[in-house]
């Protein structure tokens, strides 16, 4: 009984975190583009604007619930709910640092992967049940995108398995203690772009943001949506940036680990976090710089550039792997 | 077994972010591909030619204003140009070199607007905020002239109206080398870049021949290698004074419109520099009776606007008011083209396509 009343403790303070993460990820994407692009951002709600995203959340809360007449019923109300749970489930295995982590799951990697793929399905559906023209191409494009992106996104941590010789993802951080030279990144730097321009098309985000290409789609998938099953899956998708920015310094940032072994005092949370701010902080820059690729561009690019890169590093990996040994 | 197909019926507009305003477009498409475009206008209908029959000349002014709300100095100045042309009155020189001057400013205000807003269709969040920073230098510059930002009705028949207020010469000298030096950061982000390049290139390409054939102007012909400008085909104002290239380009596709309208602020830069430097002292406005009253006749008149050839038509029976007025407006002769474009390309191609046209739909409209 203490058990289940500890785990649910725990299950409790980690979505606290998630959510207040999610919470200040949208402030800080504001706030970063909006200086990025000249301007202030969010200053009004609360001291530098710092409640502006929970008054946003609230709003679309109290808002009145649309279901369009000729939208599939059961299938608009589900699509959201299957965005977002898989994508709280993923947080669980995330090990922040070495005793800060929910579950310890022994293919923590493949379960990570697996379960966030689920999402996709939320997507498609709600683009479908919206019954509506922009929400369908909206939603094909995703499924098209996303299933795509996920074959180099999967193919560019095998590598990372070989070397760890773990799916665990524990297990994948501890391998690379001992300094930065020690990082996944140095040895599969071609990975490691594989992996955060898949896990970039994953997000949907610029440049990869066909699915809502607002110039095009309007607002693509969610177009129907209001209130809190619009927030739903906007939720979805930062909580996505939180768990790609985490796989991301767990797979190739050394995770816990200091970037230099005197470093070892300061707490590996620490380490984890500035690590995960940074991938997070690129996010948001690459979305202030770049245009939108076009559908067929992606596509292209996803089977003709990422795969054989993949591929091709994973050959790599086990020949020098081989001769090693 | 073959999968069932169906074509789909999509309205794209009259409220949609790319429409540029309330532009409509009915696309059927099969898949993504496009099969067959019908472009729907008149949204924005306000019926200024016929309203113009209705108002003293001085009174169209304003309302030409309203029509290209983007551009509208050069708007004002197809007005005046025409009824002075039809009346053969003599603008003082420095009203002249102020008209030049403002609608020079206008039209780099006018491509940056083209510019911020072509990204935005691309997928580019910041240029947008880029080139509204320093079109707002210029339209800053405007205020102080005219006390207007964009809607001006800054030229009268024979002159202007408000003359430079002290230093405002020397705040434009001091605008140039600013854009310049903006210019250089925005290639050094934009122009390069791999995705931009891969979105434009061989988009929506068309040979001179069809540009000609379908009346286009500005931007959209001189990107298939045909040099015609107003400014130097037929000058008017005082364009004949200055030295200044008209920037080609051959592809005939959506990076040679780009590139064209790039280099087209850089040769207005180098206008304002050579015209700045010697702008006479002088009155602002002709020897104007008090009641315009053009002798009877039919006059036509056209200049270079910053999105192509505007025209201007009045016919005139010697009364105040215009018998008739036709503007030809260039939004919608080089609108034209859209459907022939559109057929077999993608809808993230119709966004890209129809922002390299650069329209303003109430120029579309009328």
């Amino acid at each position: 009984m203490s058990m289940f009343v500890s785990a649910m403790t725990t299950a409790a303070v980690m979505m606290g975190i998630t959510l207040g993460f999610v919470t200040y990820a949208i402030y800080a994407e504001r706030k970063v583009l909006g200086w990025m692009q000249l301007r202030i951002g969010p200053n009004r709600v609360g001291p530098w604007g710092l409640l502006q995203t929970v008054a946003d959340v609230l709003k679309l809360l109290l808002k009145e619930d649309i279901v369009p007449h000729k939208a599939d019923r059961t299938m608009f109300l589900l699509a959201p709910i299957v965005a977002f749970v898989p994508s709280f489930t993923v947080i669980a295995a995330l090990p922040f640092s070495e005793h800060l982590l929910l579950a310890d799951i022994t293919i923590g990697l493949l379960y990570v992967l697996a379960v966030s793929s689920i999402s996709t399905l939320g997507i498609v559906l709600g683009g479908w049940a919206s019954n509506n023209k922009y929400a369908l191409l909206g939603g094909m494009r995703a499924a098209a995108q996303m299933i795509s992106y996920e074959v180099p996104l999967l193919l560019s941590v095998v590598p990372v398995v070989m070397l760890a010789g773990s799916l665990r993802l524990g297990d994948i951080v501890q391998e690379q203690a001992g300094g930065f030279w020690h990082w996944y990144i140095v040895p599969q730097f071609f990975a490691f772009g594989v992996f955060l321009i898949a896990s970039v098309a994953e997000l949907n985000r610029t440049p990869f943001d066909l699915p809502e290409a607002e110039s095009e789609l309007v607002a693509g998938y969610h177009v129907e949506y209001s209130g809190f099953r619009f927030a739903f899956f906007m939720l979805a998708e930062y909580m996505y940036v939180f768990a790609m920015a985490a796989m991301t310094t767990v797979l190739f940032l050394g995770g816990w680990h200091a970037p230099h072994p005197a470093l070892d005092v300061v707490p590996g949370v620490v380490w984890f976090v500035l690590k995960f701010v940074g991938v997070v902080f690129f996010l948001f820059w690459i979305r202030a710089t770049l245009p939108r690729l076009r559908v067929d561009q992606l596509m292209g690019f996803a089977w003709t550039v990422l795969l054989p890169i993949a591929l091709l590093d994973i050959v790599v990996t086990a020949i020098v792997q081989s001769i090693i040994r | 077994m073959a999968i069932r197909t169906e074509q789909l019926l999509l309205n794209v507009g009259p409220q949609h972010p790319s429409t540029h305003g309330v532009f409509r477009i009915v696309v059927t498409i099969d898949g993504e591909t496009i099969v067959n475009a019908t472009p729907v206008m008149g949204y924005l209908h306000r019926g200024t030619e016929k309203l113009a029959e209705q108002l003293t000349y001085t009174q169209i002014i304003p309302y030409t204003d309203r029509m290209d709300y983007v551009s509208a100095m050069t708007n004002n100045y197809v007005l005046c140009h025409t009824v002075e042309k039809l009346m053969q009155l003599e603008v003082p020189e420095r009203a002249e070199f102020l008209r030049l001057i403002v609608m020079e400013l206008q039209r780099i205000a006018s491509h940056l607007v083209w510019w911020g807003t072509y990204l935005l269709d691309i997928g580019a969040m910041s240029p947008f905020l880029y080139a509204f920073r320093d079109r707002e230098r210029i339209i800053h510059l405007f205020n102080e002239l005219c006390g207007a930002r964009l809607t001006y009705f800054y030229m009268r028949i024979g002159g202007v109206k408000w003359d430079a207020p002290e230093g405002w010469l020397d705040r434009v000298r001091a605008f140039v080398p600013t854009m310049r030096a903006q210019m250089a950061q925005y290639d050094a982000l934009v122009s390069g870049n791999e995705i931009f390049l891969a979105r434009m290139k061989g988009i929506g390409t068309y040979d001179a021949q069809t540009a000609i054939a379908y009346g286009l102007s500005g931007a959209n012909l001189r990107c298939t290698g045909v040099p015609y400008d107003v400014r130097t085909h037929h000058p008017y104002s005082l364009y004949d004074r200055f030295s200044f290239r008209v920037p080609i380009a051959h592809s005939g596709d959506c990076y040679a419109r780009y590139c064209v309208r790039i280099a087209e602020i850089h040769e207005s830069l180098n206008i304002l520099e050579q015209a700045l430097d010697v702008v006479p002292d002088g009155p602002i406005m002709g020897k104007v009776p008090r009641v315009v009253r053009p002798p009877e006749g039919e006059v036509t008149a056209s200049i270079e606007s910053p999105r192509g050839e505007i025209g201007c038509t009045i016919v005139s029976k010697g009364k105040d008011r215009p018998y008739r007025l036709k503007f030809r407006r260039p939004s919608f002769v080089n609108l034209q083209i859209l459907p022939k474009l559109l057929i077999g390309e993608s809808m993230t191609n119709l966004v890209t396509i129809l922002g390299a046209i650069d329209i303003v739909v109430g120029e579309v409209d009328g």
